[in-house]
Parts: C-alpha cells; sequence; structure tokens
C-alpha cells in the first residue's frame, strides 16, 4: 500500500516537474539537454522491448532510429512531405519496412549469432548512408529540415518542441508498459526464457519474436522522426554503431527489463556527457570506462543500484539481489 | 579481363587481411563464447604503434610484430582482468569489449591526433609488376603470402599438436575436456593472445593498403562480422573462405557500384542467412 502511494506520488510530482521545467527559469540550453533526453529515452525503450523482454539484443536499433531520421528529412527535402503527421508516418513506415528485411536475415539466428548479425546489418545501413551520396548527401548528411507545424501550435520554438518530445516519450512509456504487461508481453517472457518449452506449447517463437522487432522500431523510427526536428539535420552518425552503442549503454545503465529505467538512463548518459564533454575532451574515454564499470558492478542498472545504495546509506541492510539478466 | 584481375587481386589482398582479423575473431568465439568487438580496435592499435616504431627507424616486420606484442600484452591484461570470468556469457562479455572498443579509441585518437596516416611499404616490395596491361603492386602478393602462411601455422597447430587437439575438443564439448583433466583455462588465454596478436601484427602489415586512421576499426568490424557470419561461427577454414569471399565482393562491389559498396557485403550475408545459416562450415548453433 504505502509503496504503491510512494510511486504514484513520485510520478505526479515527476511529470509535474517535467511539465513546469521550461517556465522555471532554466536556461534553454538546459530545456534542449532535455528534450534530447525524451527523445533518445523512447528508443532505449524500444530497444528494452527487445532485450529485457524479448532476450533480442539488437544492436541495429541506430539503423531503425536513423532510417526513420532519413525518411523524414528526404521526405522533406525531395518529396515535400513537410506535415507534422506526414513526416512521422514517413520515418515509422521506413523503420518498419527496414526491421521488417532485418528480421527475416536476423531472426534466422539465436543468441550471440542474431548479435552478430545485426552489428553487420547496422553498419551495412550506415555505409549505405555514407556513401549514396545521390539520397544521403554523403558525409555532409542532409540540411534544411524544418520542424512542422503541429495542428494550430508552432513547434519552432525550444519550448514548444520540448513538450512535443515530452508527450511522445509520455505515450510511448504509457504503450510500452502496457504491452510488456499484456498477455502478449507475458508469451514474449516465455519466448525470452525458455524458448523450446513455448515451442513445445505450440506458440510460433519466430512470429513473437518478429513481431516484437517490428512493434519495437515504431518507436524507434519515431524517435528518429523527432531527432531529425530536434537538429534540423541528419548524417551518418544518426546510424552508426557508436548511436547504437549509446542506446545500448542507456538502457543497461537504466535497467533491462524495466522500461521505465531507461529514463534515468538516458537523463544520466545525456547529462554527463554533455558536462564531460564541456571539461575534458576524452570525454568518450571516461564514459567508456564508466560504462565498462557498470557492466561489471551494476548489471542491474540504475534502478537496482540506486534504490540499494540509498538503503545502505541510511543504514540499512538489504538482501543482495541477482540482477536479473536477459 | 584486366578489370577483373586486378579487382580479383585487391579483393583477395584484402580478404586475407580480413582473415587475420576474423580469424582470432571466430576462434575466441568458438571457444569461449565471447564476441571480441575490440579485435578491429587491436588492429588498429597495432597499425599506430607499428607506424610509430617505422619513424623512430625500426624495421618495418619488427615493428609489426612489436605492434602485434603490445595488443597481446593488451588482450591478456583485459581477459584475465575481466573477460574470463564472462566467457559463457556472450552478452556480459560483448558489452566488456564494446566498453573496450570505447576505451581504445579514444585513446588512440588522443595519443596520434585524428588525421589519416598513410604508411609506405618496406622498400624492396614499394614497386608494381608489370604484365602486358596489368599492373599491380609487388605488396599485395606479400600480403597474400604472409596471411596464407599465418593461416597454414594456426590450421597446423590446430591439426598436428597437442594444444590444438585440446582446443578443437573444447570447443566440441567443454565440460567433457575438462573433465578428462584438459587445462581449458590455458587454452582460453593462449587463443585469446594469439586473437590479439594476429589482429595487432596485421595492422602495420594491412597499413600500405587501409592506412590508418581514426574510425577505420568501424569500417573492419561489419566486415569482419560479415566474415564471421559467411565462414561458420568457430571455424578457422570458414573464416579462411569467408575473408576470400567477402574480400572478393567487397573489391568488386567497391569498383561496379561505388555509390553502394558497403552494401554488396549485404549480399552473402543474406543468401547464408537464408540457406544456410550456421555458415559455410559451421556447425549448426
Amino acid at each position: 500500500m504505502s509503496a504503491r502511494r510512494r510511486w504514484i506520488v513520485t510520478i505526479v510530482a515527476g511529470a509535474a516537474l517535467a511539465l513546469l521545467l521550461p517556465h522555471l527559469g532554466v536556461p534553454t540550453f538546459f530545456v534542449s539537454l532535455l528534450t534530447q533526453t525524451w527523445i533518445i529515452a523512447i528508443a532505449a525503450m524500444s530497444l528494452d522491448l527487445l532485450i529485457g523482454f524479448v532476450g533480442l539484443v539488437n544492436f541495429s536499433q541506430a539503423a531503425l532510429f536513423g532510417v526513420g531520421a532519413y525518411a523524414v528529412a528526404i521526405g522533406a527535402t525531395r518529396f515535400h512531405i513537410t506535415g507534422f503527421a506526414g513526416g512521422l508516418v514517413c520515418g515509422m513506415i521506413a523503420a518498419v519496412v527496414t526491421a521488417a528485411l532485418f528480421g527475416l536475415v536476423a531472426l534466422r539466428a539465436e543468441g550471440p549469432g542474431f548479435i552478430i548479425i545485426t552489428i553487420a546489418l547496422n553498419q551495412i545501413v550506415w555505409g549505405l548512408a555514407y556513401q549514396w551520396v545521390s539520397v544521403s548527401g554523403g558525409d555532409n548528411g542532409i540540411t534544411g529540415i524544418t520542424r512542422p507545424p503541429l495542428g494550430p501550435f508552432d513547434l519552432s520554438s525550444n519550448t514548444a518542441y520540448y513538450y512535443v518530445c515530452l508527450a511522445a516519450f509520455a505515450l510511448t512509456l504509457a504503450i510500452l508498459m502496457t504491452v510488456v504487461r499484456s498477455p502478449y508481453g507475458l508469451v514474449l517472457k516465455g519466448v525470452r526464457d525458455t524458448p523450446r518449452r513455448m515451442r513445445a506449447l505450440g506458440y510460433n517463437v519466430w512470429l513473437y519474436r518478429y513481431s516484437a522487432l517490428l512493434l519495437s522500431s515504431v518507436f524507434a523510427g519515431t524517435a528518429g522522426v523527432l531527432f531529425a526536428w530536434y537538429n534540423q539535420f541528419v548524417g551518418p552518425v544518426d546510424l552508426s554503431l557508436d548511436q547504437s552503442t549509446q542506446f545500448l549503454i542507456v538502457t543497461i545503465l537504466g535497467g533491462i527489463g524495466t522500461i521505465y529505467g531507461q529514463l534515468f538512463g538516458a537523463l544520466v548518459v545525456i547529462f554527463l556527457s554533455n558536462e564531460l564533454s564541456s571539461i575534458t575532451q576524452r570525454w568518450m574515454l571516461v564514459l567508456g570506462v564508466i560504462y565498462f564499470a557498470i557492466v561489471l558492478y551494476a548489471p542491474g542498472g540504475l534502478v537496482v543500484l540506486v534504490p540499494r545504495l540509498w538503503d545502505r546509506l541510511r543504514g540499512k541492510r538489504v538482501a543482495v539481489v541477482p540482477a536479473e539478466h536477459p | 579481363m584486366q578489370f577483373y584481375i586486378q579487382n580479383a587481386l585487391g579483393g583477395l589482398a584484402y580478404g586475407s587481411l580480413l582473415f587475420l582479423i576474423a580469424s582470432g575473431l571466430t576462434l575466441i568465439f568458438g571457444l569461449m563464447r565471447i564476441i571480441n568487438l575490440a579485435q578491429t580496435s587491436f588492429y588498429l592499435l597495432g597499425a599506430y604503434i607499428g607506424l610509430s616504431l617505422v619513424t623512430h627507424g625500426w624495421n618495418f616486420w619488427l615493428a609489426s610484430l612489436a605492434g602485434g606484442i603490445v595488443t597481446m600484452a593488451l588482450g591478456l591484461a583485459v581477459y584475465s582482468a575481466f573477460l574470463h570470468r564472462y566467457h559463457a556469457d556472450p552478452l556480459t562479455s560483448l558489452l566488456l569489449t564494446l566498453g573496450l572498443t570505447l576505451i581504445l579509441d579514444d585513446g588512440i585518437l588522443a595519443l596520434w591526433g585524428g588525421d589519416p596516416h598513410s604508411i609506405s611499404p618496406p622498400a624492396i616490395f614499394a614497386g608494381s609488376l608489370t604484365f602486358g596491361t596489368l599492373v599491380f603492386p609487388v605488396y599485395w602478393l606479400v600480403v597474400i603470402g604472409i596471411s596464407f602462411a599465418i593461416a597454414a601455422i594456426l590450421f597446423l597447430t590446430l591439426q598436428r599438436t597437442m594444444l590444438g587437439v585440446m582446443i578443437r575438443a573444447a570447443v566440441d564439448d567443454e565440460e567433457m575436456t575438462r573433465g578428462l583433466g584438459v587445462d581449458v583455462n590455458r587454452a582460453f588465454y593462449i587463443v585469446f593472445a594469439a586473437g590479439a596478436l594476429i589482429a595487432g601484427l596485421g595492422g602495420l602489415l594491412g597499413g600500405p593498403i587501409t592506412s590508418a586512421y581514426p574510425g577505420l576499426d568501424g569500417e573492419l568490424t561489419p566486415l569482419a562480422f560479415a566474415v564471421v557470419i559467411v565462414g561458420g561461427m568457430g571455424s578457422l577454414g570458414g573464416a579462411l573462405a569467408g575473408s576470400l569471399i567477402i574480400g572478393l565482393v567487397n573489391a568488386f562491389g567497391k569498383a561496379l557500384f561505388p555509390e553502394l559498396s558497403y552494401f554488396t557485403i549485404f549480399v552473402p550475408v543474406a543468401l547464408i542467412m537464408a540457406f544456410r545459416p550456421q555458415g559455410l562450415f559451421g556447425r549448426k548453433l
């Protein structure tokens, strides 16, 4: 009862803070970083659906994200698809089509094989973006993407766009939390833990994995579209393996198999990399070391680590719960 | 005709470089289920170390070997400090090697800067061979020769020595091999070290072909992984065949469809996954 109430209070307070923040006199730069946090969190949540609930460690999440971003950019600059809904749908479709293609190839393998293939697939899409200059603009990327108005609202100001991304984040969180608690989500967990038993029970394991990949790509594509509008630029970096790595770090840092944990992962990674990059040029190195330490010593992520540290600080002794691994 | 021979030779040379990276990748994975993402970072680190030694007046071959020994020491340090605990846990070990890649990449950038470095082959092999209208660098043949020699050493070690017998047994059934009293952990160390050594030594050897610049490792990763997918994970013969196939596909892709060149390696990968998911020489995973 009290735990439940604490949850509700935390959520309401968090939501109120997020809604009021741009009006509390915080610098615009801060608002802009938070906007980025919502977007990265959406992508990381979509990845957590795959890692945490289906057991598919997808290294090509950045490709899905980036294809969404490129689709909206190419649509806007070549085909005059400049509306909000038009751009969003364009990006989602591109991401889903890419995922449908990837799934056909990658889901022929399981476990480590899947990882290796998705690494290769991601780099192949990156190679296309990098070298197919006539379509993607090559290394220079595509500039001149403008944020379309959403109905009567003009999104060109950072504050207005902040709310759009916050809303998209909240919606994604709600949908994915519902999905993983639904009967479908339970089957996914079954597929993750004991694929053979599920197969014996008559579930089409491949189809569940495939459908989860497609579902995940919808949100990854959405995040990509939002990111393209946020930066008003798209480049090969957005679908590089480094980008996939960032999503993975956010997902693991937040806590695998939680969906909501990815928000904390995104907050830490975005603000930390920003802070570090203003202090030292070697921030990637520092981030790499932190990440290394997290994987070694806190595989459950922040969602497990922070409460444990908190309890220890207050002098409570807690049984160490072994971190759940996908 | 000349076009085909030229590209075939270039592809073979490039492919034999890929073998130096992919052989370690596939053996390390086959034996201990570790996907070593840092394998191409070892290659790049080896190239830079070798290059620095050459500019200090070292002999090319010695410098290349020294680069390999440094990456081997580094690989062994990382393996014994962290990775060996996770050999049956592909995800954690992959994440650790990913972290290692971030650290190595940034370290390389800090030490050697962001400018690309071209590397010239040793003077005696700097020329070109001419057959009629066909012209190609002698060094291509040298690289192909060295890679095949290394492949031969690896094959002989695996097939003809006690160590090789132990490694093959551990790949087949680790638990049973341990039960028979074989020190499998020692084999793990040796294979990880050998993988890092060969990749690191390949760095300077391949330098005249790939040159060295930050991000080269990221470009080689998909090619090396494609090799392992095509050849079959854990198979040395597969790594050799896969390297040559990917090298050739890559060379002809670059020549025929310059804008889509990276995409062309998708074709063999997709074909293999469709018809033989375990790879040409791999066993069912």
